[in-house]
């Protein structure tokens, strides 16, 4: 057993709790957020909305399968969610040193190295967690041994130019051309929409793709606080009046409110998880979603053509919003799942379904 | 909002009946959780079970229990009477859902008009037949094995064309898997499937999937279509070993997201296109090298992985499924944890489980160890931590089998074949991988072997790395902190501590692991105590379901030491010997506790239980019972009192060990326990006050035993003290019998010798189950055995009150029992056996605690000990009875179960060792009516028209010769074997005689009848003579077993249920709930 380095993390508050280094040995500072996810690190920490966090995983056994093949599929990783690692750091209770997985080639120890992000293993994220509910998301640091860091807010930043794309890029070869607006991409929305027939036209968050030949809008998911994002707010709000269909994920269903006129707030400690229940709303339907936000739609804040489609059925925040009669919606959770549950990836469907009808009705 | 299926007020729920293998406690938890759902929605519940140890078939859970047994024309009767409008099936197990299948076919269901609460009949159907199954599931494109029927050599290898090499052969129509096998080539098929035709017309080629992970899903659906899966868990041992064999994690370990998910979504789209309407287990089998799988069984119904599910996420599954039922939908329910959250969520875990069955082969003789796709445990623990490797340290611990933990075991425990033991694995595989490290074994040789998936090999592998670290240091202060708090975190206990570190020898041991125990503690490296709050944290929960953990730096809860808390400790894993009845006793002192203002705080570790359900108590910790652990708990919690005397054996042979460290243990003295657990003391104890006991000798050497041998002479028998079901007792009735039988003892434990009682033949055999307070007497029970006695308490069928005792005798009993309770000072439960000879009375055993039969005595004379027991040692007033016994004007019989059907090749004979699983316990009018029904509760059905008997020796020829008479005279077909056919011929009872299995050239033959199912009843009572009659006499019982034929070894019971076949038609069996029963 070779000795693992020793390590601190910090919390604004003060607490300090202490740990062992499996990952880069470097100190780094960030918004500590938690997730209870139980499977699905390698996607986690490829998904972009993680940008600037530093991740806490609820669950203690992390890494036990290893790192999948950096393999390419339709121009994109096939298991990763992006191209990079882009948690700041990662946090958890029990590191699995050795892994087992057919499809594993390295471990997350050698993975956070290469990308040169901290790890931390030995720490109570049970106690962690708990303050972060209590007290909310807040910031932290790792700091290692004789290498002092400053704390550092992330959402002072416009994350999504951080984590968007810098130029246009065409995937698949489908008949609906559709555009996404790439504040921080996962690349399983690329894949459920290339597997639905369409092209996906990726655009830079602040692209104005109004101009652009298309059949219909997609928003993508993407990291920090929605009320940064004016220029692609702005750009939606062209789009609404082009009245093509479009669907938003996540921050695309904050950016969508808010080109209706709606306003975003900051919850306490978001929502990261597998196992969240949203409700279709009018009806008995009850979907199990995953989650990975920090900010929410303020539905009594939505213009009279516009209502709530989705809640949560837990704390009755808002899941998704949709226009009363034009085929616009978006979801608060992540229809594309990867990592988490696949029961909404219906919602693509009658994307493309909008999609369809507007080409016909036109 | 909320829509109910408004349209039921009145339903029947069946229970499982009998603890069996295959079908155990989880169905009293599922069972009793179904019940609280029903009653919450005002609905009147009418409960069939004739298990009455359980907590199911208690006053306040349902409004009328009917201990009958659950079978299709039973259930009928009480519909007849009751008239429900709905009926459960899924919350019975196999036993429920069978006979609700039945009730269906009969249409029963439809003649009464009863709705089938939850998941309908058809759907039941389509998951239990096999083909149907594969083609339902083919309609979704879900895959499961692909398999072919074959008449002939060709037709087997278009199949194998077809499927592609390795394939599993099965034969048809054989048993225990006679002609079965797998084959890799055409060489191999050409030899297996010829010699498998030779059996049978027809096999089965199908694709072997050996080795592969065993996943499973347990899903819930609700009206509205909503879906859920509530845990997924993951077996340790690959495919070939059934799940409940396996040593199981959840949640799964070794599964990316894309394959967990991939799993649920196929989980989901089976439980919808079933249909069920609340919950449904789905297991797959999971390619290690790739996403492919195949589904390899469905139960619509709670099951046992069910139950651990249950216990190992905190949701309530046979709750909310039995709210499904009724019409809610998920949404519509809260999550009983949160209580502000919905039930419409998966639950997140923060910790690992992990579950290891408890096996008791060692009770059998002639039972294959090898465990494979039949269930042999008969128990099993969970355990909980932060690391695998704390849980699974510490669920090795709780299985109660003497070993420690992975490693630092007992030295005797070697693993001679390592290579055979990986390959075909037994109950002690987990400790050939030990032995394996230990011989230099890598992680991928032990795979090769065993195709556990490395992951957990490494991990394992871990622990054995601690262990040679650990051993390095000779004393604590040389121990460095760190190693030993990662040992910690591993699960290690002080006991694996002490003995790697400072070599304790087990003399030494409780001196050394206390030095360990308080070096720790000096170092802060304590454990600390976590709940299970279905959310990992993300939401406050009020919860007090807790576990303990190395790995972690604050306590979850606070201790609010007032004085106010009483720990109760728990029975841990249903074994033999230790079931369902010990969890009663838990409940119910929970229950009191409470009712009396004091918090209960609840220790075990046993998924299947009610006790272990969160809110059955106000705090309870998923925690081992080890010393260790209990200090650990009680030294947090500062209790007014721990009550160790309602879980069976394991807190009470704590009570020394907690006393020396001055814990306040309530109830009878720890010094007084020791006493009477102690064989010498209690027979110093009884020599002083002037009470009898058979004559014994503690074994110092050999010689001495035969000695006294020669003394008191054969037969005599022989046991360890501190027995548990009499592991390792035996009678013996010979010198070479005696000397295997010492040896075998010795080994059992080396802190208590081992004694030598005579034994006395054609005693009866009286028990008495009371309460006493400070000495006095305040409740008490009588009860005797209808064997004689040689037959272990367990396994005895027990007549409540006496019908057959002297006055005096009784008496006799009564004055030694208060004697007894004076010496002995005794406050709380206790137990006492007796000897009854011609009033001549002997006392053989005295348990200060609760025993096996106080639930029965209990619930047939409507006065709960345990009740009683517990205002007693918490010393709050309580109301003596002033029933007598003889008052009852009804009889309640408890009879065993035996599991023999599952154990391949056991004798089913009975001895002074348990080998029963369960019993139920039934009401009637009289003896023989009460009887009758309880041993039609444990599958004696009414004989059709053929009887065999092989009576044995002379004496239970005898006994029998008024049974065969009456069955001639009612027109019953008797079969006898040689000696009993003569015997019968000369006192002129007409019989016909089959010969003895070894004859086999001579017919009509015992066998051939067996096989052909010619007979409805065989009657075999063993005789100890020659190697030929046992031969035979074994050959006859197994085959009775193996074609499902009812058997009878004992001379007394076989007379008692022929008297009530004879006497009484099933239609005269009167239909009453327990309730009618006037005490």
């Amino acid at each position: 057993m070779t000795e693992a380095k020793k390590v601190s993390l910090v919390l604004e508050d003060g607490t300090r709790f202490e740990g062992k280094s499996f990952g880069y040995d470097k100190s780094i500072a960030g918004e500590v957020v938690f997730y209870t996810a139980m499977t699905g690190y390698p996607e986690s920490l490829t998904d972009p909305s993680y940008t600037g966090q530093i991740l806490v995983s609820t669950y203690p056994l992390i890494g036990n399968y290893g790192v999948p093949t950096d393999q390419m599929k339709d121009n994109i990783h096939a298991h990763y969610e992006s191209h990079k690692v882009h948690i700041s750091g990662l946090i958890i209770s029990d590191y699995s040193s050795e892994y087992s997985h057919w499809n594993a080639i390295k471990s997350l120890g050698d993975w956070l190295k290469e990308w040169k992000v901290p790890g931390l293993y030995g720490i109570d994220t049970r106690a962690l967690t708990k303050i972060l509910r209590m007290k909310g998301s807040m910031l932290g640091k790792i700091e290692f041994e004789e290498e002092p860091v400053d704390f550092y807010d992330p959402n002072k930043e416009n994350l999504v130019a951080i984590a968007s794309t810098d130029k246009k890029e065409v995937y698949g070869n489908g008949e609906h051309k559709v555009v996404l607006v790439d504040c921080g991409v996962k690349n399983n929305i690329i894949r459920c929409l290339i597997n639905r027939n369409a092209t996906v036209i990726r655009v830079p968050w602040d692209y104005d793709f109004t101009n652009e030949e298309f059949d219909g809008v997609f928003l993508s998911n993407g990291p920090g606080d929605p009320a940064m994002c004016e220029q692609t707010v702005a750009n939606i709000s062209k789009a609404l009046k082009i009245e093509k269909p479009i669907m938003g994920i996540c921050l695309g269903n904050q950016l969508l409110a808010r080109a209706a006129g709606a306003e975003t707030y900051k919850l306490k400690f978001g929502h990261r998880s597998h196992n969240q229940p949203v409700l279709l709303a009018g009806t008995d339907r009850c979907f199990i979603t995953s989650q990975n936000h920090g900010y929410a739609v303020a539905p009594e804040s939505l213009p009279a053509d516009w209502e709530a489609m989705f809640i949560n059925v837990n704390d009755n925040t808002n899941e998704g919003i949709r226009h009363k009669t034009k085929p616009f919606f978006s979801t608060q959770f992540h229809p594309e799942a990867a990592s988490g549950p696949v029961d909404t990836e219906y919602l693509f469907d009658e994307f493309i379904e909008n999609i369809v009808k507007y080409k016909k009705g036109k | 909002m909320v829509r109910l299926n408004t349209s039921i007020k009145k339903a029947i729920v069946l229970g499982s009946g009998a603890l069996k293998i295959g079908e155990a406690g989880e169905f009293d938890y599922s069972g009793s959780q179904a019940l609280k759902a029903l009653k919450e929605e005002g609905v009147e519940t009418i409960l069939i079970n004739p298990n009455i140890a359980t907590i199911q078939t208690s006053e306040e859970i349902a409004d009328k229990i009917y201990f009958l047994p659950v079978t299709a024309y039973f259930v009928e009767q009480v519909i007849k009477k009751e008239k429900p409008d709905g009926i459960l099936l899924a919350f019975g197990g196999q036993t429920a859902l069978n006979c609700g299948v039945d009730l269906f076919r009969q249409g029963i269901l439809e003649k009464y008009n009863i709705q089938v609460v939850g998941t309908p009949v058809q759907s039941i159907i389509n998951t239990e037949d096999r083909e149907i199954f594969a083609g339902k599931l083919g309609e979704i494109d879900v895959k499961t094995p692909r398999s072919y029927a074959c008449q002939n050599m060709q037709e087997a290898y278009a199949a194998v064309e077809k499927i592609g090499y390795p394939i599993i052969i099965r034969a048809a129509y054989t048993l225990g898997g006679l002609g079965s096998g797998f084959c890799s080539n055409d060489k191999e098929l050409q030899k297996l499937a010829s010699s498998a035709f030779s059996y049978s017309p027809q096999i089965l080629v199908e694709e072997s999937i050996k080795g592969w992970k065993e996943v499973e899903y347990e899903v819930v659906r609700d009206k509205y279509d909503n879906c859920i899966t509530v845990c997924n868990m993951e077996n340790f041992d690959p495919l070939g070993i059934h799940t409940g064999e396996s040593i199981v994690v959840a949640p799964s370990q070794t599964l990316s997201n894309s394959e967990y998910h991939k799993l649920r979504e196929i989980s989901i789209r089976i439980i919808r296109h079933i249909g069920v309407v609340g919950e449904c287990n789905v297991q797959f089998a999971l390619d290690p090298h790739s996403e492919d799988y195949r589904v390899i069984e469905v139960n619509a119904r709670l099951s046992r992985s069910s139950a651990l599910a249950s216990k190992a996420t905190g949701y309530p599954l046979a709750f909310v499924a039995a709210k499904l039922g009724l019409g809610y939908g998920l949404h519509e329910l809260h999550n009983s944890v949160t209580k502000v959250t919905t039930a419409c969520f998966e639950p997140a875990l923060d910790y690992v489980v992990c579950k290891i069955p408890r096996w008791d082969l060692n009770k059998f003789s002639g039972v294959s160890k090898n465990l494979g796709s039949s269930m042999k445990s008969v128990g099993e623990i969970m355990a909980i931590g932060r690391s695998f490797e704390e849980a699974i340290q510490k669920g090795i611990r709780m299985v109660g089998l003497g070993m420690h933990g992975f490693v630092a075991n007992k030295q005797e425990i070697t693993i001679d074949q390592i290579d055979e033991e990986l390959v075909n694995p037994t109950d002690r595989r987990i400790f050939a991988i030990a032995a394996a490290f230990d011989k230099g074994y890598t992680i991928d040789d032990i795979y090769a072997k065993t195709k556990i998936d490395r992951w957990f090999l490494h991990k394992l592998y871990k622990i054995h790395a601690l262990k040679e670290e650990l051993l390095k240091s000779n004393t604590l202060s040389e121990l460095n902190d760190e190693l030993l708090l990662d040992a910690k975190k591993a699960g290690f206990s002080d006991f694996q501590v002490a003995r790697l570190v400072l070599d304790a020898t087990d003399k030494e041991m409780n001196d050394k692991l206390l030095e360990v125990r308080r070096h720790r503690q000096a170092k802060n490296i304590v454990p600390y105590v976590k709940q299970i709050d279905t959310l990992a944290g993300e939401y406050p929960a009020q919860t007090n379901y807790l576990y303990l953990t190395y790995n972690g730096s604050e306590h979850d809860i606070e201790f609010p030491r007032d004085n106010k808390s009483v720990i109760v400790l728990g029975s841990g894993a249903y074994r033999i010997g230790s079931s369902v009845e010990f969890d009663w006793c838990s409940v119910n002192a929970i229950s009191t506790i409470r009712k009396e203002g004091y918090r209960a705080v609840m220790i075990n570790y046993n998924p299947e239980t009610v006790s272990t359900d969160y809110d059955t108590c106000d705090r309870l910790y998923f925690d081992e019972l080890t010393f260790e652990r209990v200090m650990d708990i009680i030294e947090m919690e500062s209790p007014k009192g721990v009550i160790v005397s309602v879980g069976g054996q394991i807190p009470n042979n704590l009570a020394m060990k907690l006393y020396r460290q001055q814990v306040p243990i309530m109830g009878t003295s720890a010094l007084k326990i020791d006493n009477a657990e102690d064989r010498k003391k209690f027979s110093a104890l009884l020599d002083e006050i002037g009470v009898d006991q058979p004559r014994w000798s503690e074994l110092t050497s050999i010689d001495d035993i035969y000695k006294f041998v020669d003394v008191v002479g054969f037969p005599v028998l022989i046991r360890p003290s501190y027995v548990l079901s009499g592991a390792a007792m035996n009678v013996v009735s010979n010198h070479d019998q005696l000397e295997h039988f010492l040896q075998m003892a010795a080994d059992v434990s080396k802190e208590h010798p081992v004694v030598v009682t005579e034994f006395i033949e054609l005693a009866k055999e009286v028990e008495v189950d009371a309460v006493a307070d400070k000495g006095e007497i305040v409740a008490y029970a009588i009860s005797e055995h209808v064997e004689f006695a040689g037959v272990h308490s367990g396994d005895a069928t027990i007549v409540f009150p006496p019908q057959k005792l002297y006055v005096e005798t009784i008496r006799r009993i009564k004055k030694i029992s208060r004697e007894i309770a004076k010496a002995l000072e005794i406050t709380g439960p206790f137990n006492m056996q007796f000897l009854a000879k011609d009033n001549d009375i002997k006392v053989i055993e005295c348990n200060l605690r609760a025993s096996r039969s106080f639930p029965f005595v209990s619930k047939v004379m409507k006065i709960n000990l345990i009740e009683i027991a517990t205002q007693v040692m918490l010393g709050v007033p309580y109301t003596k009875p002033d029933k007598s016994l003889f008052e009852l004007e009804y009889v309640g019989v408890k009879a065993p179960q035996f599991s023999f059907a599952r154990l391949l090749n056991a004798d089913p004979v009975l001895g002074v060792d348990m080998a029963s699983t369960g019993e139920v316990g039934c009401i009637g009018e009289n003896f023989y009516e009460a009887i009758l029904k309880s041993m039609l509760s444990v599958g004696y059905k009414f004989p059709e028209k053929n009887i065999l008997i092989s009576s044995g020796q002379a004496r239970s020829k005898l006994e029998l010769l008024n049974s065969a008479q009456m069955l001639a005279e009612r027109g019953f077909n008797i079969y006898a074997t040689e000696g009993t056919h003569r015997f019968l011929r000369e006192n002129k009872v007409e019989s016909t005689l089959l010969h003895w299995p070894d004859e086999e050239d001579q017919k009509p033959n015992t066998i051939d009848y067996l096989r052909e199912k010619k007979i409805d009843l065989v009657v075999n009572i063993p005789k100890n003579y020659t190697k030929r009659e046992l031969s035979n006499g074994y050959k006859i019982r197994r085959n009775a077993i193996d074609y499902n034929i009812p058997l009878i070894t004992n001379a007394r019971v076989a007379s008692a249920f022929i008297y009530a076949i004879c006497k009484y038609k099933l239609e005269d069996i009167v239909i009453k709930s327990w309730d009618e029963y006037k005490a």
